[in-house]
């Protein structure tokens, strides 16, 4: 390899390097059998098993897979048939339609959130559990379309003229042939969902009340107060988890094409 | 729309009322609670004032958000500077390693971003990563107070938004049709010229969506600013959360966030005006 190439790696290497050294330490410490040193004082699961021990962290943690799960699943059935609607129709509004979803995808999540949470007060609406979900649905909606979209737009609109020539509703045609084409496309946008859900610190901040703690959070007041083991090890599970989740949303992408 | 077409009602009628309910309807009630007065015992009273739009201009709040412009400004200036190399380099590597390569940047812009500020943190703090190194290598004799300083901030923004930049670039660049470069090159055109007339303008639209993604949140990030920097109030980010959390000044809050949503307008509108001159310019 010459000069010039070699160069090219090194830069690449680089960013690579900045991108995910720090996350590496991250996880290496949280496996450092020392409270305080730097220094590496051999493998130890204890802070994991600290985080376990802990009633209130679990429950913490069920509250945001319970959103995560519940807003993933609305976003993407709301998501997808907009996707399908975008795709096959004509309708009044549809550039405005169009420009909503681009501009909500592109809002700073900080408007985001006191926008909802002026809405949910001027609608006399408890923050909480309901408030929560209503914005993680909305905030996930878009990446749905845009996934689904993107997957739509590369197929064969022969096989749905044929199912109307066949004699298919168009209800039928949408069940039997669309959506079954695009099932990896929706599947990928849940799992999105899913990870944008969990990790979403800056809307739910806004939207939720004292009654219903959900992760993000409750790791944003701890990190408030310092560096611990503990919290490595749960960002290290955090961090598993979206790995583990966004490696299946790429397959799915990814098979076929 | 035709009663024969139940499908196509409900499917446009759920994301209309959607969208329109939780996406129009809250930000008209931002922009309306901007131009109210602060309550007494609700949130706002109901007379009409641009006092806090003048807050604005009030030094103390012009200090933070010129501030904030400076640190936004900053993170996406690097972010481009890093990233537009980066994700040039991206498009030119063998075409078997790319789909790899570019998942190893979809990761992190898919991994919560708090999670990677706090591991900016253990890396920054005074015990921590790079002071250790440092100490080392020698360059240092006793360890930097790094984090809780405006360097720390801008390391943090640039570490969680990097990815934002290189996305939207790698997608532009991608595209770029060679022919169009290979052509300039016959007719004589140098480096720099090729990159001027032909590679930016045709790259723009990736560029500003790439800005867009990396200057707004830099705005609003606030737990990066608490994290990395320390108690002061740093970004528009912090003074927004505080009028809607401390000092209940929902108004001047709305007034900001609106100040925010303008900006993003008019980002989208000069990315609108690029993207169009853009595929104007494009081979058929």
């Amino acid at each position: 390899m010459n000069l010039r190439g070699a160069a090219r790696i090194a830069y690449l290497i680089l960013i690579y390097g900045f991108l995910y050294l720090p996350i590496l330490v991250l996880i290496v410490y949280s496996f450092n059998d020392s409270k305080y040193s730097l220094e590496w004082q051999g493998m130890t699961w204890a802070w994991y098993q600290n985080l376990f021990d802990d009633p209130d962290l679990l429950q913490v943690a069920l509250n945001s897979t319970l959103i995560a799960t519940l807003s993933a699943t609305v976003a993407t059935g709301i998501g997808t048939l907009a996707a399908v609607a975008l795709y096959r129709y004509e309708f009044f509004g549809k550039p405005l339609l169009q420009s909503l979803i681009f501009v909500l995808m592109m809002t700073p999540d900080i408007v985001m959130g006191i926008a909802l949470l002026i809405l949910f007060v001027s609608l006399s609406l408890p923050l909480g559990f309901w408030t929560l979900l209503l914005a993680h649905i909305t905030f996930n909606i878009p990446f749905v379309v845009v996934t689904v979209l993107s997957r739509i737009s590369g197929f064969d609109r022969h096989l749905i003229e044929a199912a109307k020539d066949l004699g298919a509703t168009e209800f039928q045609t949408v069940r039997r042939i669309v959506l079954p084409l695009l099932m990896p496309a929706v599947a990928a946008g849940w799992l999105l969902s899913f990870t944008l859900s969990m990790d979403d610190v800056m809307v739910s901040f806004f939207v939720t009340g004292p009654t219903f703690e959900i992760l993000p959070l409750k790791i944003y007041s701890m990190v408030r107060l310092g560096v611990t083991p503990e919290i490595n090890a749960l960002c290290t599970i955090m961090l598993g988890v979206t790995l583990l989740l966004i490696l299946i949303a790429q397959l799915l992408l990814h098979e076929r094409s | 729309m035709r009663i024969r077409e139940p499908f196509k009602l409900v499917a446009v009628g759920m994301i209309g009322f959607w969208l329109i309910a939780f996406a129009l309807l809250p930000n008209l009630l931002v922009v309306i609670a901007s131009v109210l007065e602060r309550g007494s015992d609700e949130f706002v009273a109901f007379a009409l004032t641009l006092d806090s739009y003048r807050r604005l201009l009030d030094p103390l709040y012009l200090g933070v958000l010129l501030d904030s412009l400076w640190l936004a400004g900053v993170t996406t200036a690097l972010c481009l500077l890093l990233g537009y190399p980066f994700a040039y380099l991206l498009t030119r590597m063998p075409a078997r390693w790319r789909p790899a390569l570019l998942l190893l940047v979809i990761i992190p812009f898919w991994t919560s971003s708090l999670v990677r500020t706090y591991a900016m943190v253990i890396i920054l703090q005074t015990n921590g990563w790079l002071n250790q190194i440092l100490l080392g290598l020698g360059l240092i004799t006793e360890p930097l107070e790094l984090l809780y300083t405006e360097p720390a901030v801008i390391a943090g923004m640039l570490y969680t938004l990097l990815p934002f930049m290189i996305l939207p670039l790698y997608a532009v660049l991608e595209k770029l049709d060679r022919r169009l470069i290979e052509a300039a090159r016959d007719l004589g055109a140098g480096r720099v010229t090729i990159f001027r007339r032909i590679i930016l303008p045709l790259t723009l639209p990736g560029i500003i969506a790439g800005c867009m993604l990396t200057f707004l949140p830099g705005l609003g990030m606030f737990y990066v600013a608490d994290l990395l920097g320390g108690a002061r109030t740093l970004l528009v980010g912090n003074l927004i959360r505080d009028q809607f959390l401390s000092a209940r000044d929902w108004p001047f809050g709305a007034a900001a966030s609106t100040l925010l949503t303008g900006l993003m307008l008019l980002l989208l509108w000069a990315y609108y005006l690029s993207s169009r001159r853009a595929s104007r310019g494009a081979l058929p």
